[in-house]
């Protein structure tokens, strides 16, 4: 057992998390808190309130040079043209064949200054492949930075007026997918207006050495709003609620961008990126099975891995389920045939040897207001 | 949390409440605190013959899905009707909380049971 914990990765925030009797587990190679005061109360004082998590196990890549711009366009399916200086938009990194090498956030640094922000399971494998695939778009250059971040997530209604006093980032200015850079309680700081939780919320990039005073900073002003810290749990159930996509669950190297239906990520109108071919044949002949909400019928709770079936026959698989702790119902996503897929459409799912009644619904689960 | 030294235990984190011929089954605090926050139990129908060992049920947390196991042989006579609606009832109350209501049938299975020093041993 603790030579398990000894050969885990740990984050600037793990003593404080240890400290703090948080409940650690492996996740992705890393020593991370899954709970702190329990799921359901970290997940309704985001939805609420607010909560702060360490996210500082994702992965940063930077790609820069004077053709930076040509070689994020090759690896990435969105049109990262469009993004200005201190914009970011959700892409995916695809194989050839349109599926999923890890989705990722993609920052403009500056005009030839690219961050992309990965999953921690992935870095290693996404940074050989980046840097492989931009030998051929010229006087570029990418680098795994991600040891000068530490990530501090602070996600819920409350957020904004718990960071701005410790701010001079005027954060009513800082819109929704875009970042600035500043300080946060005296720590140089990136502030980017992201999160997976479905909330408002600001993601906080910061030096590792400067995690903990920011860390205890943002829960010290919160205080008076019952701000509280939370582990993966709730990052959990709170990105299923808002139907994100968790990359192993509900994408891979074997689901298409179309299949898990986030077409909306595909720059349609350039051209030469990876697994471009593949996806406009698909996006022209439709696809085969598609990516669904649905909520159970019958009680019982399907998770990920179970087999969506008619009759004895295998047609489908959940990829995530779970019962949420603020719709109080039990969600999930699945692959479905197409012809399934239709908001109302009933299926079945196999929970543990019990055939259980689902019935599709529009995504997201939840939707601010 | 206290176990307490009327109940029996099991290496799967069972307790049994033996009175007479019937028994209370529940999940121990150290299961409870393993498990989280308790969403949904999966209870059996009344009437069913269990052996010692088979699984009856399971009990689901926001995470994690978990096999309920009969510490002893019996029919269910009563399964709770408080968790359907309040299943963290187990979670605040995990050793008041039964599940199910068992008329033994071979109490002399009680025997291999863990008391409460050896189960405290089991998990300290």
């Amino acid at each position: 057992m603790s030579d398990a914990i000894a050969d885990l990765r740990k984050t600037p925030l793990n003593a404080r998390h240890r400290a703090s009797n948080a409940r650690m587990v492996p996740y992705a190679g890393w020593d991370m808190p899954v709970e702190y005061s329990g799921i359901t109360a970290e997940h309704l004082a985001v939805r609420t309130r607010a909560g702060v998590f360490d996210v500082s196990h994702m992965g940063e890549i930077e790609v820069a040079g004077k053709d930076a711009l040509a070689a994020v366009q090759r690896i990435s399916s969105n049109d990262a043209s469009r993004l200005k200086m201190g914009q970011i938009q959700y892409s995916g990194l695809l194989t050839p064949e349109g599926t999923f090498l890890d989705d990722m956030l993609v920052m403009r640094m500056g005009p030839n200054h690219f961050m992309l922000v990965v999953n921690a399971a992935n870095a290693a494998k996404d940074y050989a492949w980046i840097a492989e695939q931009i030998k051929a778009a010229g006087d570029v250059a990418a680098v795994d930075t991600s040891s000068r971040y530490a990530l501090i997530a602070i996600q819920g209604p409350a957020s904004r007026e718990v960071l701005q006093p410790l701010t001079g980032v005027e954060l009513d200015d800082l819109k929704y997918y875009w970042f600035a850079n500043g300080e946060v309680a005296n720590a140089r700081a990136t502030i980017s207006r992201t999160g997976y939780s479905g909330e408002d919320g600001f993601e906080i990039f910061v030096p590792p050495n400067m995690a903990d005073r920011v860390w205890q900073a943002l829960l010290e002003a919160g205080r008076p709003a019952e701000v509280i810290p939370c582990g993966l749990g709730a990052r959990d159930t709170l990105r299923l609620e808002a139907a994100m996509r968790l990359y192993g669950n509900d994408i891979d190297e074997s689901t298409t961008v179309l299949e898990a239906d986030l077409g909306w990520t595909v720059g349609w109108k350039k051209s030469g990126f990876i697994g471009e071919d593949r996806l406009r044949e698909q996006k022209e002949k439709g696809t085969s099975r598609k990516l669904v909400g649905f909520e159970m019928v019958d009680r019982g709770i399907a998770r990920h891995g179970y087999p969506v079936v008619a009759g004895d026959k295998r047609i489908g698989i959940v990829t995530s389920g779970t019962q949420t702790p603020f719709l109080k119902k039990a969600i999930g996503m699945a692959y479905v045939p197409t012809e399934l897929a239709a908001p109302g459409t009933e299926f079945s799912i196999d929970v543990r040897g019990r055939p259980s009644a689902a019935r599709v619904v529009s995504l997201p689960f939840y939707k601010r207001t | 949390m206290a176990y307490p030294s009327d109940l029996k235990y099991t290496k799967d984190h069972e307790w049994i409440r033996i009175v007479g011929d019937t028994a209370e089954i529940g999940i121990t605090d150290y299961a409870q605190q393993q498990l989280g926050d308790v969403v949904f139990v999966e209870l059996p129908e009344v009437g069913r013959t269990l052996g010692a060992g088979d699984p009856f049920g399971s009990i689901e947390s926001v995470k994690a899905v978990s096999e309920l196991f009969a510490p002893m042989s019996g029919d269910v006579v009563e399964v709770n009707p408080v968790l359907r609606d309040h299943p963290d009832s187990v979670n605040k109350e995990p050793h008041s909380t039964w599940i199910v209501k068992v008329r033994l049938s071979s109490p002399s299975e009680a025997g291999s049971l863990l008391d409460t020093e050896a189960y405290e041993r089991l998990v300290g």
